[in-house]
């Protein structure tokens, strides 16, 4: 009787491992709509499970030391050229899928991916200042909300410690380019930095109830996020920096050892359907980059400042190339002297 | 020569043979333990020591180059603008942080861990599993479950300030998220088990006959204290203050969530060059100084506080 039981929980496991097919997601963190998810389930009977990371270079880091067991990841416009160039993504030609038409033409010949071999839009979105507007009413279109808070903000300021990001808004705050290796500039840059940073509270991610709950009034944020506080506290408003923000696209890559290659496939495709991408959109707030999409998403975000970007403003968003490595390493140092 | 083929074994053999016998079982049965501690920690510890002698690759990972500059750069760096060889200064006041922090929290859980463990020790054996109970509590929870906990009782419209808005106490909330404070409260409460729990079984063990030896003797409440009970509960605290001691050099979950992340911590520094540093050899050159620095502090009070016990009696 027990050696037939075992027998039976045996045959009932190998035939669960042979049926059952699976998906590991490793995407950003409260990024991934569960509604989305379970649809992806629902249609395919592919069973999915989700891993979340706080920055790319955790991501980049986790897969190059290998054994993770991920299927997908969704790296940044400025580091998708790093994960091809290091061999870490599948050439999986998206192009070719059978909903790539629905992909907004701007998205298609982008310069981290020419003609979309490896990757598919997951999100863009933008990186500018977010303010509470009971504590501070005055202009909000400039990075001086951090770099030179005005009084009434000191001291309630956050800054997402997201290296390239900060980087990129310090420098064009003071005129220059992404990715300089100008030493005065940067010099300036860094001192402005430190200076700036004694008015700050923190640096820190996942900030949308601190904010909503008013712990903090104003910083550097995304866009998507900034909504997202919106919805919870009709006061708080984002700010596009009229010196230069940063502009962002993260795309959907399949890993070159992906264990589950066609369901990593069969997901690349799922998303580029505009109703799947409007799911993206309705949970965690930023664009996608899927033409028609914006029939199936909610409402507000047809007005929203977060995501529409006013006319005037339109030209000064910038998209942060890959920085050569020995700019990189000039700005760790300058991030670990600012928090030092 | 015929004669000693009666006896096969020459005396001792026997004996020996057993002793062998003995040690090969011995080595047996710790083999799994020797197995996990090669594999699990000097493997991944040499991996590090080789690493630190690397070239920091482009894009993370190592060049396989030998470079010494990994463990130079902890502590001389060149400054970025004008090329002169500087101290490394972010590092030492970031590990002198790490330090200070540590030596706090061992200091706080001291102050609240060894009455709490004295209380506990000194109730009805029945009750004595109850509290101890309690004191487990916590570790049910993930770390990162509590800390956001601690979150809610500090922040602007958290319980506390609610309460004492209430109580007419203050006219407008504290600022208790992200500051210092905070970070002491979340780390003192972290680890004030790891404190109570040694301090507790060292108090359990006191033979309360010598406390009243010392009254009967005129000691007052302090000096019985002080020369009777501290040296008798002393291994506890000992082993309470290195369990606080070493994984508060390294954490960094609770000072990041709790402290806002403005100031790196140690662990955040060896962090930041395995990820968005891309400086694995540095990574790994900063995180064997911290071990090492460990390593001699504890030898340290270890000989310091056993040369005193040796003394003292």
């Amino acid at each position: 009787m027990k050696k037939l039981a075992i027998a039976a929980t045996a045959l009932a496991f190998t035939a669960t491992g042979a049926l059952a097919q699976e998906l590991n997601i490793y995407n950003w963190g409260n990024y991934t709509n569960p509604k989305l998810i379970e649809k992806f389930e629902a249609e395919t009977g592919i069973k999915v499970t989700i891993t979340d990371y706080d920055s790319n270079d955790t991501a980049l880091a986790k897969v190059k030391a290998g054994g993770h067991g991920f299927d997908i990841v969704v790296p940044s416009a400025s580091y998708v050229p790093i994960w091809v160039g290091e061999g870490l993504l599948a050439e999986t030609r998206p192009d070719q899928m059978e909903n790539f038409k629905n992909v907004d033409p701007v998205w298609v010949n982008v310069d981290w991916d020419p003609g979309r071999k490896y990757t598919v839009p997951w999100q863009w979105g933008t990186t500018g200042v977010v303010v509470n507007t009971k504590y501070y009413d005055g202009d909000i279109d400039t990075s001086a909300i951090f770099m030179d808070p005005p009084d009434e903000l000191k001291g309630k300021i956050n800054v997402v410690p997201e290296m390239g990001d900060v980087m990129g808004l310090a420098i064009m705050y003071y005129g220059g380019k992404p990715c300089t290796d100008d030493k005065e500039l940067l010099k300036k840059v860094r001192d402005g930095l430190v200076a700036a940073k004694q008015h700050w509270l923190g640096m820190d991610y996942g900030n949308i109830e601190k904010f909503a709950k008013e712990d903090l009034w104003a910083g550097v944020n995304w866009n998507g996020s900034t909504f997202r506080m919106r919805l919870q506290n009709e006061n708080i408003k984002y700010g596009y920096p009229k010196e230069g923000y940063v502009v962002w696209m993260d795309s959907v890559g399949v890993l070159k050892d992906a264990q589950n290659m066609d369901e990593a496939k069969a997901f690349q495709n799922f998303i580029m359907d505009p109703e799947n991408a409007a799911l993206i959109s309705e949970f965690a707030r930023y664009a996608n980059g899927i033409t028609g999409s914006e029939a199936f998403m909610p409402e507000d975000m047809k007005t929203a400042r977060e995501i529409q970007i006013p006319a005037e403003l339109k030209d000064k968003g910038v998209f942060i190339p890959t920085c050569a490595p020995e700019t990189q390493a000039l700005y760790t140092r300058i991030w670990t002297d600012l928090q030092k | 020569m015929s004669e000693m083929g009666a006896t096969p074994y020459p005396p001792g053999e026997l004996e020996r043979e057993a002793r062998a016998a003995d040690t090969r079982r011995r080595w047996l049965l710790s083999l799994p333990a020797l197995v996990i501690i090669i594999f699990a920690a000097a493997g991944p510890l040499l991996v590090m020591v080789v690493y630190s002698f690397l070239t920091p690759g482009d894009y993370g990972n190592v060049k396989w180059q030998f470079s010494l500059e990994g463990w130079t750069n902890t502590i001389v760096q060149r400054d970025i603008f004008d090329d002169t060889l500087i101290w490394a200064d972010a590092h030492l006041s970031i590990f002198w942080r790490s330090l200070s922090l540590s030596l706090i929290t061992t200091l706080l859980t001291l102050i609240f861990g060894v009455p709490t463990a004295w209380f506990i020790a000194t109730q009805p054996p029945g009750k004595r599993e109850f509290w101890l109970f309690l004191v487990t509590v916590p570790f049910w929870t993930n770390l990162l479950v509590r800390t956001i906990a601690i979150q809610e009782l500090i922040r602007s419209e958290g319980v506390i300030n609610l309460v004492l808005l209430k109580l007419g106490i203050i006219d407008a909330p504290l600022q208790m998220m992200f500051t210092d404070f905070a970070i002491g409260f979340g780390m003192t409460y972290v680890y004030l088990p790891l404190m109570v729990l040694p301090v507790y079984a060292a108090v359990d063990k006191l033979d309360f006959r010598l406390v009243e030896a010392a009254h009967d003797l005129y000691a007052s409440r302090w000096t019985a204290f002080r020369r009777v009970i501290l040296p008798l509960i002393k291994p506890g605290i000992i082993a309470g203050s290195i369990l606080v001691f070493i994984p508060c050099l390294g954490a960094y979950v609770t000072p990041r969530v709790l402290g806002g992340g403005k100031n790196l911590m140690f662990g955040n520094l060896i962090e930041l060059q395995f990820g968005q540093g891309r400086n694995w050899p540095l990574g790994a050159a900063l995180s064997l100084m911290l071990m090492v620095a460990v390593m001699v502090a504890l030898i340290w009070y270890v000989r310091v506080t056993s040369r005193e016990q040796a003394d003292g009696r």
